[in-house]
């Protein structure tokens, strides 16, 4: 074997293995971090400094049980939610809360808190997690909920993996009505009435998300379309289940031009004139509605072999509409343009020591790696540090450690906790090392 | 289907349980592990297209052949009849550990040729005696070709291999349907710190293919796709390539 290399979801490599098993209790021992499926865009889910290998979880994907009457799961940590999803949702079960893919495991699901379309009435994943199976640092094998080792199980709703490996996790289920999903579909063509649409439709629908334009000039930037929904009632549904998307794949890496202001003005544009009307309503899948974006099974490879990162961020409901407008308008001058930009906006803070979301407007957008990535990461940093905000780790490769400290008034709770379940720092990743100063010197101490 | 799972619990046997119960299969799983079989069988169950049915489960484990006809004996009494029966359990080592240990690779010929065989006569026999069934059992594509990286595990695949083969063109004719999968590389524990060579199967399409393979009786079944004609090449290089080749 030459040379291994992983990475995450953007491709940027680093050296490093990782090492399958469906025996988790078994790896976990010594291991120094776990791995679902690598759709971490940067290095959360890559070794740190002095190791050279993370366990990957995903051959571990057995329920436990699955209660009929209630909708509680438990599951080992590397079940896939695809695999959930196709079990459950003809059965009238659905994930409490998804990300924007169904290739994650339960248990990144649980270390990187995510979030979705439904986070302002949901909150993030781990609201709804009712236990957690971990082994510490030291080998122990612990249970914890919000009422056992809450310490730890509020740690671990966010932490990364770095508080113990995660090996089980038990969440609450929601009922669904159907199989399908009601959406309507507003086109708007400024920042503005956007940001205002989005807020407004908070209030009438579960779920929202939106798509803005930045590579559009003038009064137009940041027009976008805004997408609502809600599960359809089985009087509003089709009688069959929906079908399954067939999978497609991007089978070469296209080359690091193809994606170039040029054609993301050109792609952002379509994007916004595929819909005429002004709002549109109707019956899909959920598939397409949750996943648009697994579509295409390997779409990292659209950016070439240079790698890519998102820059995520989430702007406090005080910094305004201003804020998000500042943010707009920095990004577009940076030429931080991005074919995707996706807005949500966001409910109350969850109770994830290190959780992403907090009440107010959150941004992500794409970013080939070239030689401005740096400088372009640090620019957008001082903007939102100066605005209250703090960007998602499950993205980020190139945020330094003095502006996530800034950013982050709860790290020194979340070292605590390292402190108290993992006082030599034994467990890290790239990520760690690179935002907490996790060093070979500090684990043979 | 009423289908029997021998190495039920991990890697391949457990993607084709977890598939075959979510399509509504009805299930009876073997394997070696004791702590295993009721996580696995609980797994099947969960994910069970058929409600109230419960997933059976019992020891069996290829280096002890006397505990075959018990275990086959339980897998009936749980199934009624059965259907077909699914066989991934093997012993696997690289060959570098296997020529630095004499005893493990005593063990695997053991298991991977002698007991599977015995532990098929033993299935066919049963299959027959009911009027007929599918024997789906996991060789390799390491069997096709005398290879470097693969001179002793190949060997007791080649010799499965070739046993099926034989009972396909003996019994074909008294509804014995025979099912030889050679798999290439899949991403299982088995192949855990082995860097995945290209077309690298995952094991869930595998699983796919396999239950397909199975329902329409198809003799031989390459997974994933390519490796057959990888390997129809293969099997024509001249003797003078192979020596030079570490294929």
């Amino acid at each position: 074997m030459t040379d291994p290399t992983l990475s995450g979801w953007g491709r940027l490599p680093a050296p490093g293995i990782e090492l399958l098993g469906e025996d988790l209790p078994r790896l976990a021992r010594g291991a120094r971090l776990f791995r679902g499926l690598g759709r971490s865009y940067g290095d959360s889910s890559l070794p740190g400094d002095g190791v050279d290998r993370v366990i990957g979880t995903r051959l571990a994907n057995r329920i436990i049980w699955f209660d009929t009457e209630t909708g509680v799961l438990r599951a080992e940590a590397g079940v896939c939610l695809r695999d959930l999803n196709v079990t459950f949702i003809h059965r009238g079960w659905f994930t409490p809360v998804t990300p924007g893919t169904q290739f994650v495991t339960l248990g990144g699901m649980v270390a990187s808190d995510v979030h979705g379309k439904n986070h302002h009435v949901s909150g993030c994943f781990g609201s709804h997690v009712r236990a957690l199976r971990i082994c510490l640092a030291s080998g122990d094998i612990v249970s914890c909920s919000p009422t056992e080792h809450a310490d730890l199980f509020w740690g671990s709703v966010g932490g990364m993996g770095l508080l113990g490996h995660i090996l089980e996790v038990e969440v609450q289920l929601q009922r669904i009505p159907s199989s399908w999903i009601q959406m309507e579909s507003e086109r708007l063509g400024s920042l503005g009435e956007f940001l205002s649409a989005i807020q407004e439709a908070a209030a009438q629908w579960p779920m929202t998300v939106g798509w803005i334009d930045l590579a559009a000039s003038g009064k137009s930037r940041g027009r976008g379309l805004l997408n609502k929904g809600r599960w359809a009632l089985p009087t509003e549904a089709p009688d069959r289940p929906p079908t399954l998307k067939k999978e497609k794949r991007l089978p070469i890496d296209l080359p690091n031009f193809a994606l170039n202001p040029l054609t993301i003005r050109a792609f952002n544009a379509a994007y916004y004139w595929k819909q005429l009307r002004k709002k549109s309503l109707g019956v899909v899948s959920w598939e397409p509605f949750f996943y648009p974006l697994d579509a295409i099974l390997d779409w990292n490879r659209g950016y070439g072999k240079r790698g890519f990162v998102q820059y995520q961020c989430v702007l406090p409901r005080a910094s305004g509409i201003e804020g998000m407008q500042a943010l707009v308008e920095r990004l577009a001058k940076l030429r931080g343009i991005s074919p995707v930009t996706v807005i949500k906006d966001c409910g109350a803070q969850g109770q994830g020591t290190l959780s992403f979301p907090m009440q107010g407007m959150s941004l992500a957008v794409d970013m080939p790696v070239n030689a401005g990535i740096q400088s372009l990461t640090d620019q957008l940093n001082d903007l939102v540090i100066g605005l209250g905000g703090r960007i998602y780790l499950s993205k980020d490769r190139f945020t330094r450690a003095d502006h996530f400290k800034a950013m982050e008034p709860r790290l020194p709770a979340f070292l605590e906790l390292r402190q108290k379940w993992d006082p030599q720092r034994r467990l890290r990743s790239a990520q760690s090392v690179r935002l907490f100063g996790d060093s070979n010197k500090e684990s043979e101490r | 289907m009423k289908i029997v799972i021998l190495g039920a619990t991990r890697g391949m046997g457990r993607a084709l349980a977890q598939q075959a119960a979510a399509r509504g299969d009805e299930l009876f799983l073997l394997g070696n592990e004791v702590d295993e079989l009721p996580r696995s069988a609980a797994d099947a169950h969960a994910r069970s297209a058929r409600q109230g049915s419960t997933i059976g489960f019992a020891l069996c484990d290829l280096e002890r052949p006397e505990g075959f006809g018990p275990a086959l004996d339980s897998a009936t009494a749980h199934l009624g009849k059965i259907d077909a029966v699914i066989v991934t359990a093997a012993l696997f080592a690289t060959q570098d550990k296997l020529e630095a240990d004499p005893e493990f690779a005593r063990r695997l010929l053991t298991v991977n040729f002698a007991n599977t065989v015995v532990f098929c006569e033993d299935v066919r026999k049963r299959l027959l005696a009911a009027g007929g069934g599918t024997l789906v059992v996991f060789s390799s594509v390491a069997g096709d070709r005398g290879r470097k990286p693969v001179a002793i595990y190949g060997a007791s695949k080649a010799g499965l291999s070739h046993y099926l083969e034989s009972i396909d063109h003996k019994f074909h004719a008294q509804g014995l349907s025979v099912v030889t999968i050679k798999p290439g590389f899949i991403k299982t524990g088995m192949t855990a710190g082995l860097k995945p060579p290209p077309f690298a199967g995952e094991p869930e399409k595998v699983a796919a293919e396999v239950l397909r393979a199975m329902d329409r009786g198809t003799p031989v079944l390459y997974t994933p796709a390519p490796w057959r004609w990888v390997m129809f090449i293969i099997k024509r290089l001249p003797r003078f390539v192979m020596r030079k080749i570490n294929f």
